[in-house]
């Protein structure tokens, strides 16, 4: 079950490698991102589209916010 | 839409997925580094006062009074002790009885706004609302500064 991080989690999880995946559109993606983050939007999320992240490492997602 | 994408991400096999729910709008407005062709554009955390005064909560209005004026400001910000905004105190709160605590007279629930927000945004608001200055404070009510209306106290 994945589980929910907040800010400091984030920061924690990067220091130890984690990988950071924005999944807004690409247009939003490119106007601001979280700094390392790569972007796959929701829609395009697939094995094809993820091929390039390491199944072991731990993968934070995120958008713009709760909503 | 991100608690979907975690879930998609498990369902492919990824061992350890975790969900930012706060999001982008979250990292931003605590000033963390962005990334983006808009990363760059001016943001009222950047130009805000952070020397704005400050007092608690329990400090007498007087003493408040004479230390905001000696450093050229009219107002105050009350903090308690996580620097989370209480209050404000304009000049007609900072003219209140001397011995009253700044909790007492402060100005409840002040207006405040988000580092990362646009500069030019915030000051086309506060020239609508007639507002002179507003508290930028982040996501979790820390004061961040003072945005004034011009570049000037």
């Amino acid at each position: 079950m994945p589980k929910e991080a907040f800010r400091d989690g984030v920061l924690r999880l990067l220091k130890q490698g984690a990988q950071l995946v924005d999944v807004l559109p690409r247009e939003e993606y490119e106007e601001t991102h979280l700094r390392g983050a790569i972007n796959i939007p929701l829609k395009e999320l697939d094995r094809k589209s993820t091929a390039r992240l390491d199944l072991a490492a731990p993968v934070i997602v995120y958008c713009h916010d709760y909503l | 839409m991100s608690p979907r994408a975690a879930w998609r991400f498990e369902g492919m096999g990824f061992a350890e997925v975790y969900d930012y729910s706060p999001g982008k709008a979250d990292w931003s407005a605590s000033g963390l580094p962005m990334e983006g062709t808009r990363a760059n554009e001016p943001t009222i955390g950047e130009v805000a006062w952070q020397d704005v005064p400050t007092c608690a909560p329990a400090e007498k209005v007087g003493a408040a009074r004479e230390r905001v004026r000696k450093a050229g400001w009219d107002r105050c910000v009350v903090l308690n002790e996580g620097r989370v905004v209480m209050g404000l105190l304009r000049e007609k709160e900072l003219a209140a009885n001397p011995e009253a605590t700044t909790e007492e007279v402060m100005r409840n629930g002040p207006a405040t706004f988000r580092p990362d927000e646009s500069v030019e945004k915030v000051r086309r608001r506060m020239r609508a609302r007639g507002a002179s200055a507003v508290l930028v404070t982040t996501p979790d009510g820390r004061l961040v500064g003072l945005l004034t209306l011009s570049e000037k106290r």
